[in-house]
C-alpha cells in the first residue's frame, strides 16, 4: 500500500481505509479473536449447546425441566444463593465500618486497617479453608477452649456455616477497596456543605456519605456475590457438595462429560452470575457522584472522640485476629507433627517442607512455568487490545474488548467443563487428550487472568498521552519506533503490574484446574494442595505447600503494588512542570 | 508573489456528521510568521495538525514547499510541531529528547550531538541537556519543546497554543523570544492562537477562523482597520456594530444620519465603528448623545453613550492628569471620522 502522491478519484476512500485498518491492525485483531474464540466463546457456546441438547441433537428443555424435579438441584441451588447472599451480609459487616473510618476518621491504626485489607487477597480461600477447621472448627482451637472454660461450643465451620464464615474473610477486601476509594473520590464540600445545613455524625453518614458512597459498595458487594456463587473449591474442601459448583464438578467427573446435568448447572452458573452483574450495574447507572477534588488538602479526616476511638480498636481488633487466623493456622499445620484435638499442635517438625520439596517439587516448578507462561499471554494480548480499542478506528475493536472481558463473568468450572467438553477428543503426538494437557492449562489459566491484565494494559495505555506519540511521529518515527522507544518504555511498570497481577492469581487458580489437571506430573501447586488436603497425613504436606503459595502471592502483589506505586509518583512529578 | 511555504487548498474534514473545516483555503509564504486566530471549535488547532499529518483532509489538498504533502504520513514530512502540552518523553533527559529526531534521520553520533547542542544553545538551556522533563519549569520545558522541534532543522514550524500553559508574566517576554528566533532563522512559521493580543503582536500575517472556514487572511492592522465582516470586526478589539440603511445622505440608524465615505451603494447594512473614532466633544458636535456608564480604565475613559432612538455606543477618550470623567446622565456631543468606519454589507 503505497501512499505517493496523485488524485486519482478512489485516492480519498482508500486512503481512509488505510488510516482506519493497516494490515497489521488487521492481523493483530483476528490473532486475538482467534485465541478468544477459540478458548472462551466456542468452550462456553459449548457448554450452552450441550444443556439445551437433546439426544438427537434438536433443542429441548427436558435438561432444565430434570434439574427442577431434583430435591438435591433444588437445594443446593438455594444453598448456593443463600451463601453468597449471607457472605455479602457479613463482608459488609466486616468492610463497611472499616472503610469508613479508613476514609472519613483520623485513626492511628490506618496501616494496619490496609494491611488488614491485604491480608485475606494472599491466601487462596481453599488454603485458608483447612486452616479455618483447625481454628474455628468442632474439634478446633477456638471451640476446644470455649468447651474447657464455659462449657459451650461455636458451630462455626459446620456446613454452610463454614463456608459463609471463610468466603467472607476472604472476600471483604473487595468490598473494603471498592467504598474507600468511592469515599475517597467523594468531594470534601459535600459533607461540609451537610455539615454546613446542620447535619453531623450519624445523620451526615447516612445521609450524605453512604448514599455517595453506594456505586462503591455495589460494585465490591456484587463482586462477592459472583465469586462466592461460582466457587468450587472452598465448598469441595469443606466437604460441602450440597452447592451448584460441586454439584456441577462431581456429575461431571463421576457421572461423565456426556451428563448433561453438569453443563444445566453450569448454565445456570453463568446467568446468576451475568444477572447479578447486570443489577448491579443497573443501581450503578446515572450514579457516578465522583468529583473532582478541589483545592482543601485532599480527604477530610475528622478527629475521633475518646469513646469513637475505643470502638474504633474494639472493632478492628478483633477483625485483626479473624483475618489472621487461617494463616497463623496454615502455617502451624505445616510446622506440627501432629494436630488433632488440641488446640495447639503437640510438636513441631519441618518434615513437610522436605516433603513437599523432594518427593512434588513439580508442583512448583509447574507452577512457575504455567503462570509465567500465562501472565505473558495475558500481557501481550492485553496490550494489543488495548492499542487496538485506544489507538485504532479498526471496526469492531470494542466487540474484541468486550470478550476479553466476559471471561469475568465465566465461572472457572463452566470454562474448564466447556474446555474439556470441545477437546477432550482433540489428540497431542503422544496420544494425550489436548484438553488436560499442560498446554492447556496454561492457556485456561491466561483467559480466566486476561480481564485484570486487560484493564491495566488500558490504564497504562491511558496514561501515555497520544501527543507525546505524535510527537515522535512528527520528529520522523514510524509507528513500530514510536511503539518501541515511546509507548512501552512509558507504560513498562504499568505491564509489569499487570503481568505480576495475572501470574500471582493464576498461581492459586484452583477451579478450572480441577476439572482440566490429570496427572500429578502436570500439575500445578493449587491442584497438589487439594489432593495433598484430601488425607489426614497429606494435611501437613499441603499446608507446607500452602504456605508456599501464600509467600509467592505475597511477594508478588507487594512487587505488584510497588511498580504501581513508582508508576503513580513518577506520573505526579511529571504532571506538575514547577517540580524541584 | 513569494514561494509558498505552505498551500492549503480547498480543505474540508469532520469527524463523523460534525464537520471541523469547510473549504479552507490559505497560503502561507516562505519565511513569514502566521498565526491561526479563532474561538476554541474554530477548528484552527485541526488546520495546524492536518499540516502536520495527524488525520487526512476528506477533499482539498496541502502543500508543503511545494510539494503535495497531503498523503504523506506524520513522519515522512519534515514539519515541527510544538504541542500545547509539549509532549516531552517523561523517560528521556532533555537531552535525548532533542536527539529523537536526529536518531530517525540517521544522523552521525558525532552530527547529533554537536545539533542537539546547538539546538539547546539556541534556546538558552544547554546546561540543562542532562535532566528529565519533570525537573524543569514550565518555560523551560517549552523552550525544550522547541528546541527539540528546532534540531530536525524543518520545513516549517507548527506552534500550538505555545503560550497558554505559561503564567501571565512570562508570556510577553516567551512572546518576544519566539519571534526573535523565528526572524533570526527565517523559518516559515504557523502560530496557532486564540488571545488576538498574542496575534497581533507576533504575527506578519493572520487568518481568522470561526466555524471551520477561513474569514480573513491579512496583516493585524490590515484586518483590524479593515474588517471584512461583523465576526472579524468583533473578534479583533471592540467595535459598534450598528444595523442600518445607507441611503445618499448617509447611514440610517436609530434615528440618526452617520456620515460615510463616498461611493457606496445604499441598501441595508452593517456599519462598524472602534470606541476611539468616536470624537467627543465637551461641548457643540453633530450628534448629542447622553453618558450612560463611564468606566476609568487607566490610559482612558471608556464611555457607553446613549443617541437617537435609543442607539447605543462605546466611546473612548484618553485620560489627561486632571480631566474629570464625565458623570452619569450628562450631555455631549460626538464627531464621528467617516474614514474610521468600516461598511459592513452581511
Amino acid at each position: 500500500m503505497s501512499a505517493t502522491t496523485g488524485a486519482a478519484p478512489a485516492r480519498p476512500f482508500l486512503a481512509r481505509f488505510r488510516t482506519e485498518a493497516s494490515p497489521i491492525q488487521v492481523v493483530a485483531a483476528l490473532l486475538v479473536a482467534a485465541f478468544l474464540l477459540a478458548f472462551l466463546i466456542i468452550p462456553v457456546g459449548r457448554v450452552f449447546v450441550v444443556a439445551f441438547q437433546a439426544g438427537d441433537g434438536g433443542f429441548t428443555l427436558v435438561h432444565f425441566a430434570d434439574f427442577f424435579r431434583t430435591s438435591l438441584f433444588i437445594e443446593s441451588f438455594w444453598n448456593s444463593l443463600y451463601v453468597a447472599s449471607m457472605s455479602v451480609v457479613f463482608a459488609s459487616l466486616i468492610a463497611v465500618p472499616l472503610a469508613v473510618i479508613l476514609a472519613r476518621y483520623r485513626f492511628p491504626g490506618t496501616a494496619l486497617i490496609t494491611t488488614l485489607g491485604v491480608l485475606p487477597l494472599v491466601m487462596p480461600p481453599f488454603v485458608g479453608a483447612v486452616a479455618m477447621q483447625l481454628v474455628f472448627g468442632r474439634n478446633g482451637t477456638v471451640n476446644l477452649l470455649l468447651m474447657d472454660w464455659f462449657g459451650f461450643r461455636l458451630d462455626l465451620m459446620e456446613g454452610l456455616n463454614g463456608v459463609i464464615f471463610v468466603q467472607s474473610l476472604h472476600y471483604f477486601p473487595f468490598i473494603l477497596m471498592n467504598l474507600t476509594a468511592s469515599l475517597s473520590n467523594v468531594d470534601i464540600s459535600m459533607e461540609e456543605a451537610g455539615q454546613n445545613l446542620g447535619a453531623k455524625n450519624f445523620t451526615l453518614l447516612r445521609r450524605i456519605v453512604l448514599p455517595l458512597a453506594l456505586p462503591g459498595y455495589l460494585a465490591g458487594a456484587s463482586l462477592v456475590f459472583v465469586k462466592v456463587f461460582d466457587d468450587l473449591a472452598t465448598p469441595l474442601l469443606l466437604n460441602v457438595t450440597n452447592m451448584l459448583a460441586p454439584q456441577a464438578y462431581l456429575r461431571v467427573t463421576s457421572v461423565g462429560l456426556g451428563d448433561p446435568m453438569g453443563y444445566v448447572i453450569s448454565v445456570i452458573l453463568v446467568v446468576v452470575s451475568v444477572a447479578a452483574m447486570g443489577l448491579a450495574a443497573l443501581l450503578l447507572r446515572g450514579r457516578d457522584y465522583a468529583t473532582q477534588q478541589r483545592g482543601g488538602g485532599g480527604l477530610g479526616r475528622r478527629e475521633l472522640t475518646r469513646r469513637g476511638l475505643i470502638l474504633c480498636w474494639c472493632f478492628v481488633v478483633p477483625v485483626l485476629f479473624l483475618v489472621l487466623a487461617p494463616h497463623f493456622g496454615i502455617l502451624l499445620l505445616s510446622l506440627a507433627t501432629i494436630w488433632s484435638f488440641s488446640p495447639l499442635p503437640d510438636a513441631f517438625t519441618l518434615q513437610h517442607y522436605g516433603t513437599v520439596l523432594q518427593e512434588t517439587p513439580q508442583f512448583i516448578t509447574n507452577t512457575l512455568l504455567y503462570c509465567g507462561l500465562a501472565g505473558l499471554i495475558d500481557v501481550v494480548i492485553g496490550v494489543t487490545i488495548a492499542w487496538l480499542v485506544l489507538r485504532t478506528k479498526l471496526p469492531g475493536r470494542k466487540l474484541l474488548d468486550m470478550a476479553a472481558m466476559s471471561a469475568l463473568a465465566v465461572p472457572g468450572l463452566v470454562l474448564g467443563i466447556g474446555i474439556l467438553r470441545t477437546y477432550f477428543d482433540v489428540k497431542l503426538w503422544d496420544g494425550a487428550s489436548l484438553a488436560t494437557s499442560w498446554i492447556m492449562l496454561t492457556i485456561v489459566l491466561a483467559v480466566r487472568r486476561l480481564p485484570y491484565a486487560l484493564r491495566a494494559s488500558t490504564a497504562a495505555l491511558q496514561q501515555v498521552h497520544r501527543s507525546l506519540e505524535e510527537a515522535a511521529e512528527n520528529m520522523g518515527a514510524g509507528k513500530v519506533t514510536t511503539l518501541r522507544r515511546i509507548v512501552v518504555p512509558l507504560m513498562a511498570g504499568g505491564l509489569a503490574a499487570a503481568f505480576v497481577t495475572s501470574f500471582a492469581t493464576a498461581a492459586v487458580e484452583l477451579s478450572a484446574t480441577l476439572v482440566l489437571a490429570t496427572r500429578d506430573v502436570d500439575a500445578p501447586l493449587s491442584y497438589g494442595i487439594y489432593i495433598y488436603m484430601q488425607s489426614a497425613a497429606g494435611r501437613g504436606p499441603g499446608a507446607a505447600l500452602g504456605v508456599i503459595a501464600v509467600l509467592v502471592v505475597a511477594i508478588c502483589t507487594f512487587a505488584a503494588h510497588r511498580f504501581a506505586e513508582r508508576e503513580r509518583s513518577r506520573r505526579t512529578r511529571s504532571s506538575d512542570p514547577r517540580a524541584e | 508573489m513569494s514561494e509558498a511555504g505552505v498551500d492549503v487548498q480547498s480543505v474540508s474534514f469532520g469527524y463523523g456528521a460534525t464537520r471541523v473545516l469547510e473549504d479552507v483555503s490559505l497560503t502561507v509564504r516562505k519565511g513569514e510568521f502566521f498565526a491561526f486566530l479563532g474561538p476554541s471549535g474554530s477548528g484552527k488547532t485541526t488546520l495546524l495538525r492536518l499540516i502536520a499529518g495527524f488525520g487526512q483532509p476528506e477533499r482539498g489538498r496541502i502543500m508543503i514547499g511545494g510539494r503535495d504533502a497531503t498523503r504523506l504520513a506524520p513522519w515522512d514530512r519534515n514539519v515541527g510541531l510544538v504541542f500545547q502540552s509539549y509532549a516531552l518523553w517523561p523517560h528521556m533527559t532533555v537531552g535525548e529528547n532533542v536527539a529523537f529526531g536526529l536518531e530517525q534521520r540517521r544522523v552521525g553520533r558525532a552530527e547529533r550531538d554537536r545539533r542537539v547542542r546547538a539546538a539547546l544553545d539556541l534556546v538558552g538551556l544547554a546546561h540543562l541537556i542532562d535532566r528529565r522533563p519533570a525537573q524543569l519549569s514550565g518555560g523551560q520545558q517549552q523552550r525544550v519543546a522547541i528546541a527539540r522541534t528546532l534540531a530536525i532543522e524543518p520545513e516549517v514550524l507548527l506552534l500550538d497554543e505555545p503560550l497558554s500553559n505559561l503564567d501571565a508574566g512570562l508570556r510577553a517576554g516567551v512572546r518576544a523570544e519566539l519571534v526573535e528566533l523565528q526572524r533570526r532563522l527565517g523559518l516559515t512559521t504557523i502560530l496557532v492562537t486564540h488571545d488576538q493580543e498574542e496575534a497581533n503582536a507576533a504575527a506578519d500575517r493572520m487568518a481568522v477562523l470561526n466555524e471551520g472556514r477561513v474569514l480573513q487572511v491579512g496583516a493585524p492592522t490590515e484586518l483590524y482597520d479593515h474588517p471584512a465582516n461583523r465576526f472579524v470586526a468583533g473578534f479583533l478589539g471592540t467595535a459598534n456594530m450598528l444595523e442600518g440603511e445607507l441611503a445618499a445622505d448617509g447611514f440610517h440608524a436609530g434615528g440618526l444620519v452617520l456620515p460615510v465615505a463616498e461611493g457606496a451603494a445604499p441598501g441595508r447594512a452593517t456599519l462598524a465603528l472602534r470606541p476611539q473614532a468616536i470624537t467627543l466633544l465637551r461641548e457643540g458636535g453633530a450628534i448629542q448623545a447622553r453618558v450612560l456608564r463611564a468606566e476609568f480604565l487607566g490610559g482612558h475613559v471608556r464611555y457607553t453613550l446613549e443617541a437617537g432612538e435609543g442607539l447605543r455606543l462605546v466611546a473612548e477618550e484618553p485620560h489627561l492628569r486632571g480631566l474629570a470623567p464625565l458623570a452619569a446622565g450628562a450631555a455631549i456631543g460626538m464627531a464621528l471620522d467617516p474614514a474610521q468606519a468600516t461598511l459592513l454589507r452581511q
